[in-house]
């Protein structure tokens, strides 16, 4: 019971973080709306049990990736943003899309809602178990899934180096 | 034990951990002042108390009347904001760290006999708790800095930013190897997984275990991590005014230098715990004094990391940002990465 009243608690601050970060017309607001729809969801991944998760989510996501966007922002200088009448396409395509979003989630809520779904607290989510898919049950795709983060961050490094530089086969310290 | 006694007990201990963290906070300021007066040959504060010893008492007093100015041009909501952030993660962050065995004091009232662990709560996973609230705290230094308004402030929240992601790289590599030897992501195993000698005389501690190089690795991040010298440049004086909190007056000044110290603790503590073996120590004499001698070992050693960091402080100079930068990156991440791969060989080897 008190388990479902915190999940409902970081659900709710999950979802007002996520509409904070819509209304708020400052970048760095909004910025700080993510962080704390991470921080909840990190919550909500500790109350089902995945710990080990719910870890990784606030260092890598809350404690590393929002830090650059929050060093991007301040480097920027982005200032405020001007509020504008609304555009047209907006309303054609966001009203229904958000009706259908949510016709979709309520439909699911009420009709395949099954009482055999993961109780909250009964996940396996322990380091452990986590190993032992990342380095024996799914080994390749994994490995595989490193190399192309390997090959994004070089493919960076080549387009933000110049390109006389490059030419020079390399860039020069200093 | 019934929810009664385990909210009393939390309750107790949490009390009085955070007043030992915040009275060890202010006197590793006093302990600051003195040690470097005392390399500077001077003497240090001397007037409030005997040895100065009531100086951070009087410190605080001042800081609380002191005039609280808030510039026209600051950003106000994350101005006022931002040291609370630096604070509450900072103080949060001890809330894993164990100190000592279990202690069970006698049958008490009606809630039979209370026994619990030197710690505020045990985690399986620990020591991420511990990062991912320390990674948490960078927030409180970047948004003063960019609240501020200021270009030096900016400055200093960008330079910490950038620093502190960093040097959390090598940190976290760096643990990895401990991970690996011990086996547990909780610190109270790692701790007891340090019991005991090699051939007898030689404490099994991780530092000893193969970790040495780990050890100097998370030393030096732990230094960058907190923003203390050689990598104190998001405050760098001579360069930035005062960085992130030139802005700050008053308690808010003081909130960030809490902040500091606090997080310095928590290293010195992870530092004992990971490599220095935790609370493990000789144990001799009558049996209160085998019951006292683990903390006070754990103390002693955490103290031994506290004045390192006030030596270290008044002994080098400050790094320049690209070297700082190239060390972390270049320097310390290598050596971090080939010492898991070296643990990890070493390891799957023996077993």
């Amino acid at each position: 019971m008190f388990h479902l009243i915190l999940f409902l608690f970081f659900g709710a601050i999950c979802v007002a973080g996520a509409v904070n970060l819509l209304v708020q017309s400052h970048p760095i607001n909004s910025a700080l709306s993510l962080i704390v729809v991470m921080g909840a969801l990190a919550g909500e991944y500790l109350l089902l049990g995945a710990e080990f998760v719910a870890a990784v989510q606030v260092i890598v996501y809350a404690g590393a990736i929002m830090v650059l966007f929050l060093i991007t922002i301040m480097l920027l200088n982005a200032g405020k943003e001007e509020r504008s009448k609304g555009s047209r396409v907006a309303i054609l395509l966001g009203v229904p899309g958000v009706v259908i979003g949510g016709a979709l989630i309520g439909w699911t809520i009420l009709e395949r809602s099954n009482p055999s779904a993961v109780p909250i607290g009964a996940l396996k989510g322990d380091p452990t178990v986590i190993a032992r898919l990342l380095f024996h049950d799914f080994l390749l795709p994994f490995e595989v899934t490193s190399v192309l983060i390997l090959i994004a961050i070089m493919g960076a490094v080549v387009l933000a180096s110049r390109p006389e530089a490059v030419a020079r086969g390399g860039r020069k310290d200093g | 034990m019934t929810i009664t006694a385990f909210i009393i007990i939390s309750l107790i201990k949490s009390l009085a951990i955070v007043f030992i963290l915040l009275t060890a906070v202010a006197y590793s300021v006093w302990l600051e002042r003195k040690v470097s007066a005392h390399i500077q040959n001077r003497w240090g504060p001397t007037r409030v108390g005997p040895f100065g010893l009531l100086q951070p008492m009087a410190d605080g007093v001042k800081f609380i009347f002191k005039e609280d100015l808030t510039q026209p041009h600051v950003y106000k909501p994350l101005y006022i904001a931002s040291p609370i952030i630096a604070v509450v993660f900072a103080i949060t962050s001890i809330s894993v760290i164990p100190f000592g065995n279990a202690v069970s004091i006698g049958p008490i009232g009606k809630f039979g006999p209370w026994g619990t662990y030197l710690q505020i709560t045990d985690l399986d996973i620990g020591l991420l708790v511990v990062l991912g609230i320390t990674s948490m705290g960078v927030y409180g230094v970047a948004l003063a800095g960019w609240s501020s308004n200021n270009k030096y402030s900016l400055l200093g929240g960008l330079r910490a930013s950038a620093q502190m992601i960093s040097y959390e790289v090598s940190l976290g590599l760096s643990l990895v190897g401990v991970l690996i030897v011990s086996g547990s992501l909780s610190l109270r195993d790692i701790v007891d997984a340090q019991g005991g000698h090699f051939w007898g005389f030689i404490p099994r501690w991780n530092i000893f275990h193969g970790q040495t190089l780990a050890f100097f690795i998370y030393l030096i991040s732990a230094y960058a991590e907190t923003n203390r010298t050689p990598f104190d440049l998001p405050e760098a004086e001579s360069e930035l005014v005062a960085g992130y909190h030139t802005e700050y007056s008053a308690m808010k000044f003081a909130m960030f230098f809490m902040a500091e110290y606090a997080n310095m603790v928590t290293v010195a503590c992870l530092a004992t715990l990971l490599f220095l073996g935790g609370w493990h120590g000789p144990i001799f004499g009558p049996a209160i004094l085998q019951e006292i001698m683990p903390v006070v070992w754990f103390c002693l050693k955490v103290f031994f990391f506290m004045f390192l960091y006030v030596w270290v402080r008044w002994t080098l100079p400050r790094f320049r940002y690209d070297q700082l930068m190239a060390f972390g990156w270049k320097v310390l991440l290598p050596l971090s990465i080939a010492n898991i791969v070296a643990t990890a060989l070493i390891v799957a080897w023996r077993a």
